[in-house]
């Protein structure tokens, strides 16, 4: 594990830096699923609990390990099925047709 | 690593790509949604090949197959239930929710894998600490936030001392850290430095405003994702790493974007009150003129009449859930010909974006939505201003130093031919200043509640023969 250590905070700094650059070109219409969809990407801390719970024992392990599975499980199914939600009331001018028909 | 293993790290890095590729395709409202699928595909394949690798490396007994699943299970089904059924003005509230148990779980990862070997090198004692400190301090500061947001709270509170005990909280959260980083290869010091931190967190959150909350959500976001970054570290997994650095990013930005849009500094955010950074008196308007009060007809027909109108929507707007209202006000407008979009102040709503997310539930065309910098110079050639629930974000004397506004990027709302503001009394906004707006010459009052006016407007305007 200490051997992949500089590599991991190698990774940590470019993921950041592509972050910025990707993030700082998404609209202020989208911000609010941005952050959404955002959370949603922070519940791939239930990959953290999935190796967890291969090595943990213990009551207070079995116990910390269910809290973090049930926390990160929330995180991850709310998180993508309320951005997309969201993303899906986003739409289009409809077309001058479709408005005449409406009224 | 065998052979496998590799396989395994194969299909994390395919989950990153994912990640990557879905925050890209968020830079446009046609290809969000294809992104987040996208990026929802990239979890699902690195959730699943994780679940391949450990079922492969054998370590799993019954039991942890049953806690894992059990756990994962209770959580989705809440998780779902909760997307499924929240109302989008509770965006905010759902939003910190899934902050608070994002830095959680991170925080527990810590915490078990330091209970289970508390003989960690340096390096993964420090990510330790780290990920428990920030995890717990973000899952308190956020649940907190969430309380707030759904209004348990309303009042900023602050008690004497408290910028003493937050500063004391975070000292002993320091020295605790310190001592495990040094080989204290005890949990119970790090199950102290986790009690702090979830003091920390409260004490941060507590005496912040309401209007500061889009600051308050964006930056508690960012915490979340160094939180997981730092349980990467902990478990040596890089899809966390990277994950947690993506977030991290888009919650910094985002902060720094509110902070903007407010004129003020994060630290002075979160040290908490409005104006308590710079002192300065506040000073009346010049003229501090009339007020103009005005009836649903007559506005009614100035707006059915004119050319060009923008509606300037704030909180209120959200609060009143007038959304659906002003969007059939508009429709009306539309039908007679006249030209309307819609002005968004960044900070209009509780979060980054919410105004656009209700608007949209309303079904208003994203296209219509303009942001502060693309509009601005439109309000010169607009006959009508319409506000609805906006206070601060319209205030002119922003524009002059020396009061609680000066220098807050504002829409310039004075500048259209016409102004009508709905709103229910002369109350001031968050700032707690006068807005020079109202006493502008060319400004009409329309005191009502946002719903109601809207829905009162919507008839009259039915009534003017097209």
């Amino acid at each position: 594990m200490t051997g992949s250590f500089v590599g991991d905070i190698t990774i940590f700094v470019l993921a950041l830096l592509v972050g910025f650059e990707v993030i700082s070109k998404v609209p202020a219409t989208l911000h609010t699923p941005l952050m959404s969809g955002a959370n949603s990407i922070h519940g791939v801390v239930l990959v953290g609990v999935i190796v967890l719970s291969s090595y943990v024992g213990g009551v207070a392990g079995y116990v910390l390990t269910f809290i973090a599975a049930a926390f990160g499980a929330a995180n991850v199914v709310g998180g993508y099925a309320v951005t997309d939600r969201m993303l899906e009331m986003f739409k289009k001018r409809p077309v001058p047709a479709a408005k005449e028909e409406q009224k | 690593m065998t052979g496998f293993e590799q396989g395994v790290r194969f299909f994390s890095l395919f989950g990153a790509v994912c990640f990557v590729l879905g925050l890209h395709l968020m830079n446009s409202p046609a290809t969000a949604r294809r992104g987040n699928q996208v990026s929802a595909f990239g979890m699902f394949v690195a959730i699943v090949a994780t679940i391949v690798d450990v079922a492969h490396g054998g370590s799993m007994n019954s039991t942890r197959w049953i806690v894992l699943i059990l756990g994962s299970l209770v959580g989705a089904a809440v998780g779902l239930y909760s997307a499924r059924k929240i109302a989008m003005t509770a965006m905010p509230q759902l939003v910190s929710l899934f902050n608070a148990v994002g830095g959680g779980a991170a925080a527990l990862i810590a915490i078990a894998d330091y209970n289970l070997d508390p003989h960690l090198p340096a390096g993964t004692a420090t990510a330790t600490i780290l990920d428990t400190v920030i995890g717990c301090a973000t899952f308190s500061g956020s649940l907190l936030a969430a309380a707030k947001l759904q209004g348990y709270l309303s009042q900023p509170v602050t008690f004497a001392g408290s910028r003493y005990a937050s500063t004391v909280a975070l000292a002993l959260a320091v020295a605790g850290g310190g001592w495990v980083i040094a080989g204290a290869h005890s949990i119970g010091v790090l199950v102290g430095v986790a009690v702090v931190a979830l003091a920390f967190g409260i004490l941060m959150v507590l005496p912040i405003g309401g209007a500061d909350m889009p600051v308050v959500i964006s930056l508690l976001n960012a915490f979340t994702g160094t939180a997981v970054a730092m349980a990467g570290f902990v478990l040596g997994n890089p899809i966390l790493v990277v994950a947690g650095a993506l977030v991290g990013a888009s919650g910094s930005i985002l902060t720094k974007l509110m902070a903007d849009a407010m004129n003020r500094s994060i630290f002075n955010i979160i040290a908490g009150g409005f104006g308590t950074g710079g002192s300065a008196p506040i000073e009346a308007g010049p003229g501090g003129g009339t007020v103009r009060a005005t009836a649903a007809d007559d506005v009614a027909l100035q707006l059915a009449y004119a050319q060009k109108v923008i509606v300037v929507p704030g909180y209120g707007l959200a609060a009143a859930q007038a959304q659906h209202e002003l969007r059939e006000l508009a429709a009306l407008l539309e039908e007679r010909g006249v030209d309307v979009s819609y002005a968004i102040h960044p900070v209009a709503g509780r979060m980054p974006g919410h105004m656009n997310v209700l608007l949209a539930e309303a079904n208003v065309p994203y296209d219509q939505l303009k942001e502060m910098d693309e509009i601005n110079p439109e309000f010169d050639r607009t006959d009508v201003a319409l506000v609805v629930g906006a206070n601060d974000v319209t205030n002119p004397a922003a524009r002059r130093p020396g009061n609680a506004v000066s220098g807050m990027p504002i829409l310039d709302v004075d500048h259209a031919k016409s102004i009508i503001v709905i709103k229910r009394s002369m109350a001031s906004g968050y700032a707690g200043i006068d807005n020079d707006l109202y006493t502008d010459p060319k400004t009409s009052m329309y005191f009502s509640d946002a719903k109601k006016g809207l829905a009162t407007l919507v008839a009259a305007t039915k009534t003017l023969v097209a």
